[in-house]
């Protein structure tokens, strides 16, 4: 059968390529266009992350887990750090599930354009899709590792003799939203630490020291009543710091919920994400260049 | 009117050079730039240059003042040394990097084939790679479902299309990312020698799919070192030398004024350093040569005599392995011979590892080899399978002047790059009338 495929006249309006200067449009209705992309690349990072390890998915489990186990030993065994009232396992676990993700993403974005050197410099597509992929993957380990807090939540209401009782209630929806300021912090220090990663090589070895030290600033391994109240405005700078607060207040009812202090963490994270975003956009046209 | 694909208007790419050299910046030149820029500032203030304008001193365009039209359905071929700018060309065009000048407008959606296979993950399967790959050259997942069963077919890999792509044969990996590739259906397709690789029954498969594609009236500009894939594929076809459009014309002509162009007519070619490529190391070439009989340096020698083909190079490491080589191509860029200065299995073995040290290469074309014409001398110094690292598709022409050659009685050209010498025997067998 012979082909008489003709092209019908272009609709589009004709693309200009011209050299651009100055502050760049962020032109998010890109990544709406190349959805599918970011779709298939977060696909691709799920698929090969355990390829050819032994224990599979298992270690999206494992690596919390065994986080939680050491840091139950060396810091409620050893050094008494006081967990809001709640066992300390579940304190701790129920914040290493979001600061896994935030850190995770962060240390995955941030390498995300230099491991994908090879289509930035043959192909167009907004670079934007790459890092956005990259800390969208991070998610399904945390679902599967969300799987073990529930464990654990059953557990301790068994067990404690009705000491404990953790339920799911209305607040848990909220979970979402803290999730959601978790991946908006995580995006927006990838955005700049990926495209400062391009021209800096710098970063790859900062990023380890980097993320060591905010989750010494976040309230993971002990209470954020550790921090004096007339500092709370001030921790809260850290948006990592309601994402954990909020999982506890959430999942584990210690403290009140979160109040206008959130609001310094929402902030921090949505001017950590906007300046991303033009400081990304902006470095993007010499990525192919510099890279 | 709305006849016109592609306009390119004073286009221009700078690029800072070192950046091949130091891959990439560090922060710690970053803050040494920036404390030494006041005192830079100040001298070239006192030089009487204009302290505000950015050192050009680092600078090279790639690409300088390239103007043309490309009109739909239109297929362009696009030819040039290595280096003289066509890859930065695609990449303007393509999106992959923005122009430092002028600007470029392109009528309907682009698809480029700088590279194919470009995002294949090595660990995924060949069915997860092609939705893979389609989706980053563009096509949608719908798109790629209709077009499944075509593309592996294409590909020839059916059983073992749930296989990880690392267990490929090269062979195989290739087929697959064409296949993909091939099956993109934008308006205008942009295709930098890929058809390069491959054995020669998939070329053959991939230069039918190109003739296809340009068929359907899409737009292709097409770059190739390949001149009969240029010439059976584009009707009009550009020349690019050193960042600048010389030439623009019918394919045929722009093929003969590339060959043509810019060869010494000494008869020898030196290396200037800037043709050097920085990861040819330790392998640096001097110079090649062609001399007549009586060991003269000429550009036109006789094919009734042999003629002398010397490669002067430098090895600045020993090295291992080493195979030097000429390619004796036609001004059509067919090839006529290849051969490597190691095929002898004595030399072989001798020169199995090359001291450091300055050498000369060297071989005698018997007399009676070649027809009249012009040819092009490409030089290729390689270690098998493991490295190449110096070619150069066209380091020198000669020319073969056939006076006094057999069959020369008859002012006629003959077909085909040889004029050998034949010892013919004429028989009568018998009277033949009966």
């Amino acid at each position: 059968m012979a082909k008489t495929n003709i092209i019908k006249p272009i609709l589009p309006p004709p693309l200009i390529l011209r050299p651009t200067r100055g502050l760049a449009a962020l032109n998010l209705r890109d990544l709406w266009i190349y959805r599918e992309l970011i779709y298939f690349l977060t696909w691709r990072d799920i698929k090969v992350r355990y390829k050819q390890t032994f224990l599979g998915a298992t270690w999206a489990i494992l690596v919390p887990f065994l986080q939680m186990v050491v840091f139950t030993l060396l810091f409620s065994r050893v050094a008494k750090l006081p967990s809001d009232n709640v066992p300390y396992p579940i304190f701790s676990y129920a914040a290493l599930l979001p600061w896994g993700l935030f850190s995770k993403a962060v240390a995955d974005a941030g390498h995300s354009l230099v491991m994908n050197r090879n289509m930035i410099t043959k192909i167009y597509f907004p670079r934007l899709v790459i890092p956005v992929a990259s800390v969208l993957s991070g998610l399904l380990d945390f679902f599967i590792a969300f799987l073990v807090l529930i464990g654990m939540m059953i557990y301790y209401n068994v067990t404690s003799g009705g000491k404990y009782h953790f339920t799911f209630t209305t607040a848990d929806l909220t979970l979402v939203l803290f999730v959601l300021l978790a991946m908006m912090t995580a995006l927006g220090v990838s955005l700049w630490l990926s495209a400062l990663n391009v021209i800096y090589r710098d970063i790859g070895h900062i990023l380890p020291f980097l993320t060591q030290l905010w989750f010494f600033i976040t309230p993971v391994v002990y209470s954020a009543k550790e921090v004096p109240a007339q500092w709370q405005w001030l921790y809260a700078v850290n948006p990592m710091v309601g994402v954990v607060n909020g999982f506890r207040w959430a999942l584990l009812g210690t403290k009140t919920p979160p109040g206008a202090i959130l609001w310094v963490s929402v902030g921090v994270a949505v001017v950590i994400l906007v300046t991303g975003l033009f400081y990304f956009r902006g470095m993007e046209r010499t990525f192919a260049d510099e890279i | 009117m709305g006849n016109l694909a592609i306009r390119v208007v004073d286009l221009g790419k700078q690029y800072r050079i070192g950046l091949t050299i130091n891959r990439y910046r560090t922060l710690r030149d970053t803050l040494t730039d920036t404390i030494t820029a006041p005192a830079r500032w100040f001298r070239s203030a006192r030089q009487g240059s204009n302290p505000w304008s950015r050192t050009q001193k680092n600078r090279i365009w790639a690409l300088k003042d390239v103007s043309f039209d490309v009109e739909r359905g239109q297929v362009l071929g696009i030819i040039g040394r290595n280096g003289a700018g066509k890859s930065t060309l695609l990449k303007i065009l393509s999106r992959v990097t923005e122009p430092s000048e002028g600007y470029a407008e392109i009528h309907g959606r682009v698809g480029s084939l700088l590279e194919v296979g470009t995002g294949f993950h090595h660990e995924l399967t060949g069915r997860e790679n092609i939705y893979l790959n389609g989706a980053i050259l563009g096509m949608k997942r719908s798109e790629i479902d209709r077009k499944y069963d075509e593309i592996v077919a294409f590909s020839e890999v059916e059983q073992f299309i749930d296989t990880p792509v690392k267990r490929y044969s090269s062979g195989m990996y290739l087929r697959l990312a064409f296949a993909v590739a091939a099956h993109l259906e934008p308006e205008i397709l942009v295709v930098d020698e890929v058809l390069a690789v491959g054995d020669a029954e998939f070329q053959r498969k991939c230069m039918g799919k190109m003739g296809d594609v340009a068929r359907e009236g899409r737009t292709v500009l097409f770059v190739s070192h390949n001149m009969s894939a240029i010439l059976r594929l584009t009707e009009e076809t550009l020349v690019i030398d050193k960042g600048h459009m010389v030439y623009r014309a019918p394919t045929a002509q722009a093929v003969d004024y590339y060959m043509a162009s810019g060869y010494s007519q000494e008869g020898a070619r030196t290396w200037t350093a800037d043709e050097i490529p920085a990861d040819s190391a330790p392998f640096r070439p001097i110079a090649i040569r062609t001399r007549d009989r009586q060991g003269r340096v000429l550009e036109t020698l006789r094919s009734v005599d042999p003629v002398t083909i010397e490669i002067e190079y430098a090895l600045d490491a020993p090295l291992t392995g080493l195979r030097l080589g000429i390619y004796v191509l036609t001004m059509r860029g067919e090839f006529v011979f290849t051969s490597f200065d190691t095929d002898d299995l004595e030399k072989f073995e001798g020169f199995r590892t090359r001291p450091a040290g300055h050498f000369v290469s060297s071989c005698v074309l018997p007399a009676n080899l070649l027809n009249e014409g012009r040819y092009i001398i490409g030089i290729n110094a390689s270690s098998f399978r493991i490295r190449r690292y110096f070619q150069d598709e066209h380091a020198l022409a000669f020319t073969v002047d056939g006076t006094g050659a057999p069959g020369k009685q008859w002012p006629e050209p003959r077909l085909g790059p040889m004029r050998p010498a034949l010892d013919w025997k004429i028989t009568k067998v018998d009277d033949g009338v009966n």
